[in-house]
């Protein structure tokens, strides 16, 4: 029997039968339950054709993908931003760091079409400066915390027992520091100027939230009858987690780390004001947002422009998401 | 369907903020003149014992249930007799103390000069923590009882002599004639008997002597005064009490205020100061306080002490537009600083708006030629250290370092450094560790020039952050303290100050105004020198 | 599943013991603690040396660990910064945060998994344009603007509400806060249970449900709601950490004296009792509430048991 576990999960008392073949009778069962007859046939279908043509579900995504206009509009805005992070003077060639506090909170004027910020910085150059920062702080911890948290949660959700354990132990931890003293523990002695310290940071803080959420789709999804099928035949843990599992738990990962991107931006500024993030003369939208929130009766437009420059980027990257989501479903086909 | 049930989910929502709005409305209140008016509040970081309250928010309450020997007159500054009748010396080291006769405490015990020896005894003694022991420290034996390590070898201040019940005696450990203008200052108060008997219970509820008595104190919520009918004193409050209330943030506090749900607020958010005077409707107030913001630089660092450095100290003093700051980060709530004190001392206290000079003045031109003259900034670049938990210190050291950067022509000659949290801000200057000039400041705890200068730039003072150290200005210092002429003292007080110019241990940035906002219902608010409120001057109704 | 339960609760002791660990270690790592006491001026040294013996501060680390510990055995967390006993702040903290974050669980359910189901069933739509768009203002707007303009609006300019919670804390005044610390994590909620929607409503199960002629409404809330609640589950369990002790900029806002603040206050005076004694209460309710998530799953999959 090449899958000994039946109950993957902590199960103490098991409910019924004890070998592969009970559990697998059972929730046949249940599915029965609530969906008889037909139906269920294009998941394991798809699955054994899949050992003849490999890598199917990745590759037919791909090309779903190509022809999805939402996913087409989406890359083109990343594209644009990573090109703008990388030569912000293609579009403002002034520099973010020249100031004139006579112009102090100003509204737009020729040639500054966003107006002024309370240093009298311009807020275009501002906010086409700051998104490298921004978007290498958001894109870096969002990709680290996914992967991290994926990796770990997936790994937690589909071993269960002592892994899931240790690793939903050590994650309640995390979840129990605070922003504010881990910051001021593991930021105050950095002296670096760079983003990582700061990308490094949110990845730690937040990988146990994606990782929970990846544990939970992951404890869904092996229950799926697909995957006890394709482990009754005989695959391997890492096949049955890449083919037959990850496509089905990777939604909610999704979503939630389209949605975090924006989130961690934000936190950047947080972890700004409190003194131990992004070291000026960094510019970033995250710092100009903080610092525009405490103004926004006297000068609203400080925060209009790096918001909105925050809300395209979560919107494309959101819009990214839902079309990868889409391609992968394979119920979607 | 779903339609129908979100819209009832927002009426539901709507219905229920309409509810809370009916529900947390005040109920009536007196018109009369025993109107109790309510105060925005922080609740105090220490207990609030007199010796062991150095910051704004205790010395508030003490300020209203305290009275001492002197009080500062709230308009002028000038030290008054209160429970002194007479000071006198003729040495300026012996004083010889007279208490007029009639005053009590709230719970009927007569203010004694045993009420004043105890508390002194009790605030110097190291092992009661008191973080003000220092007041006592030009009293004869307080080396004795606050030895600088190891255990007190005295319990008791052997300087403090008891006459009688209304006559005792101090005796200095040096010469110090301006002394007794010191004693209106909260460390000096009297305390009752209770204060050592039971401890616990004074510190739940305070008994004092001044014209508020302490109704009940809920540490973390508030505290309610009421007026007291017993108060002997000229001051009596015109009102029948005050409610503190605590506030997790000043702004809240405001728009607490513009809701009607407040009737004052004694410090208004930086964010707020250019819509209070509409918001208000001109019910807002913003005089000088003893106050002054000032920019240290770490001596004790080859870098910024080298030779030739008092220029490169002067240069980055001229490259600050002080002028343009105020105005445009302030709204006008601080005031260019011409000389290291504080208009609240006036001429004759010492304020000398010419003092400063021309390293006051921004000049780029000259900045720029100091600046390259004194070495140019050590590494080309300089940062300015400041915490960033309290007092939103970012946007005023962001225009600095703008200012400096235009000046000297470089982008990034200057940026902020901030550090995390104020204890480890002031860890890093106590343990002279500070590599770049910090945001330092003071504010006065007492309306006297010696305040502004002795404990800030005196050889090994207290609060000399920089570690500044200039034989000639020691000398002067202690000269001004032995000179029993109050206009000679002031005089040699400002000739120790005029070498600060040519020293700059500190930038002199801005002179920081109190500000004050109230409600309808109150009249006649105004703020002391310290930036606190007059409480028993206010009207309600 | 009794057994399940009892060796869940089992790990609450190392994760307890790593926590107090961990924490009084990172607030030790950020300093001494005494000298902030005397504000801008320096503490004389001997007042500052007694205040050290008396807080056992010139102890080495694991001695002051062990007497802490010793001290949490015996009932007594220590005495905060302000010289309050840290007991006495979580009793006055905790139910503040407790009905707040209660309030913007409800929020995050009845508001989050509504506007979720809407959106999925009608994607494209004009609701589920106007939702995204809802969502975007939330992530890139920071709560202290959203949270001062409602609080603007209705407490100063409407006059619907009191701008400041009051001393009670009393649910209905926590309605506004609540509102505003749920925005956030209602844009998680939102999309997570419109995907999860999306994903089931062409599950086999739920087209057979359809076939065979139960009501919508049935199907959408017996079918298709209950395989597509445990992302947003495990999402509200791992939201409560951030609920509860990391609503700082809310609870300043709306005056509210509750465990952020408190906690947020003793990180600033590295006060080691405060803040491991805040601490270790969270760590020990997102134990709770992840337990409570765990089995939870095993309610709406049947499939999962441990369960």
């Amino acid at each position: 029997m090449p899958e000994p576990r039946n109950h993957p999960d902590e199960a103490v008392e098991p409910a019924g039968g004890t070998g592969a073949a009970m559990g697998l009778g059972q929730d046949e069962a249940r599915s029965l339950e609530r969906a008889p007859g037909p139906g269920r046939a294009p998941a394991v279908p798809a699955d054994r054709p899949g050992a003849d043509r490999p890598h199917s579900l990745w590759s037919d995504a791909w090309r779903d993908l190509r022809r999805n206009p939402v996913f087409v509009i989406a890359a083109l805005v990343i594209l644009f931003l990573v090109v703008i992070s990388v030569w912000p003077r293609l579009i403002a060639p002034g520099n973010p760091l020249s100031c004139n506090l006579d112009n102090s909170q100003q509204g737009s004027a020729p040639g500054h079409p966003f107006g002024f910020d309370t240093q009298g910085c311009d807020v275009y150059t501002r906010v086409v400066h700051g998104a490298r920062a921004s978007v290498t702080v958001g894109v870096c911890a969002t990709v680290g915390a996914a992967l991290l948290g994926a990796l770990l949660g997936g790994l937690a959700g589909y071993h269960g027992s002592w892994a899931d354990a240790v690793l939903s132990r050590v994650s309640d931890i995390f979840f129990g520091i605070p922003i504010v003293l881990g910051g001021l523990v593991f930021l105050s002695v950095v002296t670096s100027t760079t983003v990582w310290p700061v990308v490094g940071f949110i990845v730690l803080l937040g990988w146990p939230q994606i990782g929970r959420i990846a544990r939970g789709s992951v404890i869904t999804a092996k229950q799926n009858d697909y995957v006890q099928a394709a482990r009754a035949l005989g695959a391997g843990n890492t096949r049955v987690l890449l083919r037959h599992i990850a496509p089905n738990a990777v939604a909610p990962v999704i979503v939630v780390a389209t949605i975090a991107l924006g989130t961690y931006i934000s936190l950047e500024a947080t972890l700004s004001y409190l003194g131990v993030g992004l070291k000026p003369p960094t510019v970033s939208w995250g710092i100009d947002i903080s610092q525009a929130s405490t103004q926004i009766r006297n000068a609203p437009h400080m925060l209009l422009w790096p918001a909105g420059a925050l809300s395209v980027t979560v919107l494309a990257f959101i819009m990214l998401g839902d079309a990868v989501r889409d391609a992968l479903d394979p119920k979607l086909r | 369907m779903r339609r129908s049930a979100a819209r009832w989910a927002v009426g539901a929502a709507v219905a229920a903020l309409v509810a809370t709005g009916c529900g947390g409305g005040d109920g009536g209140r007196a018109t009369d003149g025993s109107g109790v008016l309510s105060a925005s509040w922080t609740d105090p970081q220490n207990p609030l014992e007199p010796a062991n309250t150095n910051e704004v928010q205790g010395g508030k309450v003490l300020d209203m249930i305290f009275r001492g020997l002197k009080k500062y007159d709230p308009r002028t500054a000038a030290a008054e007799n209160v429970l002194a009748d007479s000071i006198e010396t003729t040495d300026q080291r012996t004083f010889r103390i007279r208490l007029k006769d009639g005053w009590t405490f709230g719970n009927g015990e007569k203010v004694t000069s045993a009420s004043f020896i105890d508390a002194w005894n009790y605030a110097a003694l190291v092992t009661n923590k008191q973080i003000n022991a220092s007041f006592f420290r030009y009293v004869e034996g307080y080396d004795k009882v606050h030895p600088e390590s190891g255990k007190p070898a005295a319990q008791k201040l052997s300087g403090l002599t008891r006459q009688d019940d209304l006559n005792f005696t101090v005796e200095l450990n040096q010469k110090f004639s301006t002394w007794p203008d010191t004693l209106g200052y909260a460390a000096f108060m009297p305390l009752p008997r209770v204060f050592f008997t039971d401890h616990a219970a004074w510190l739940r509820k305070p008994v004092g002597n001044g014209p508020y008595r302490v109704e009940s104190y809920t540490k973390g919520q508030g505290m309610q005064l009421r007026a007291w009918d017993g108060y002997k004193g000229g001051d009596a409050a015109v009102n029948g009490g005050v409610d503190l209330k605590v506030y997790t943030d000043n702004n809240t506090a405001y728009t607490d205020l513009q809701a009607g749900n407040l009737d004052l607020v004694d410090d208004v958010p930086a964010a707020q100061l250019k819509n209070v005077r509409a918001d208000l409707d001109g019910r807002y107030l913003n005089t000088p306080a003893g106050i002054i913001q000032t920019l240290a630089f770490p001596l004790y660092d080859k870098a910024w002490s080298g030779e030739d450095s008092e220029k490169l100290r002067q240069g980055i003093s001229m490259a600050i537009n002080r002028k343009q700051i105020t105005r445009k980060i302030f709204q006008n709530t601080r005031i260019p600083a011409r000389d290291w004190t504080s208009p609240v001392l006036g001429a004759e206290g010492g304020f000398d708006d010419t003092l400063c000079g021309r390293v006051c003045e921004y000049d780029p031109a000259r900045a720029r030629q100091l600046v390259k003259e004194g070495g140019g900034l050590p590494g080309g670049t300089m940062r300015i250290t400041y915490n960033a938990d309290s007092g939103s210190h970012r946007d005023w050291v962001d225009a600095v370092c703008n200012s400096i950067n235009n000046a000297l022509g470089k982008d990034d000659a200057c940026v902020g450094d901030p550090v995390g949290t104020f204890a480890d801000f002031r860890n890093q200057i106590v343990g002279r560790q500070m590599k770049n000039p910090f945001r330092a400041g003071w504010q006065m705890d007492y309306p006297l020039i010696q305040n502004f200068l002795q404990p800030l730039y005196y050889t090994g003072a207290s609060s000399n952050d920089a570690h500044f150290s200039d034989p000639r200005f020691d000398r002067l210092i202690d000269r001004a303290n032995a000179e029993s002429d109050r206009a000679k003292a002031v005089d040699t007080f400002k000739e120790a100050e005029r070498i600060l110019p040519q020293q700059v241990p500190a930038i002199a940035l801005w002179y920081q105004n109190g500000s004050a906002g109230w409600s309808q219902r109150l009249s006649g608010v105004a703020l002391n020198p310290f930036s606190v409120p007059v409480f028993n001057q206010i009207k309600v109704g | 599943m009794g057994r399940y339960v009892i060796r869940r609760l089992l790990q609450m002791i190392p994760v307890f013991a790593g926590t107090t660990v961990l924490i009084f270690v990172m607030v030790y790592a950020l300093g001494d603690p005494v000298q902030a006491r005397c504000g801008d001026r320096a503490c004389d040294p001997a007042t500052a040396a007694q205040i050290r013996h008396d807080l056992y501060l010139d102890h080495p680390l694991w001695q002051q660990y062990l007497r802490y510990m010793g001290q949490i055995f015996r009932g007594d967390f220590g005495v905060a910064w302000n010289g309050r006993p840290v007991t006495e702040l979580l009793a006055s903290a905790l139910p503040v945060t407790l009905r707040l974050t209660v309030l913007a669980i409800l929020f995050e359910i009845v508001i989050g998994i509504t506007l979720g189901v809407l959106t999925g069933l009608r994607r494209g739509r004009p609701a589920d344009t106007a939702t995204l768009l809802g969502t975007l203002l939330v992530i890139s707007v920071p709560t202290f603007v959203t949270g001062y303009v409602l609080q603007y609006l209705l407490g100063v300019k409407w006059n619907l509400i009191a701008p400041s919670v009051s001393s009670e804390a009393r649910f209905d005044e926590l309605i506004v806060p609540a509102l505003v610390l749920a925005l956030t994590s209602l844009a998680y909620v939102t999309r997570l249970s419109r995907t999860s929607v999306v994903e089931n409503i062409r599950a086999d199960y739920v087209r057979t449900a359809v076939a065979k002629g139960l009501p919508r409404r049935r199907v959408i809330t017996r079918h298709l709601l209950r395989n597509s609640l445990i992302p947003v589950v495990t999402f509200i369990g791992t939201d409560i950490g951030a609920l509860m002790g990391g609503a700082i900029v809310t609870e300043r806002i709306f005056n509210i004296h509750g465990v952020g603040y408190q906690l947020y206050q003793g990180i600033l005076r590295l006060d080691s009792a405060t803040v491991v004694g805040f601490v270790t209460i969270l760590v020990i309710v997102f134990l709770l509430a992840n337990l409570l998530v765990d089995l939870l799953y095993a309610v709406l999959d049947p499939r999962i048991r441990y369960a």
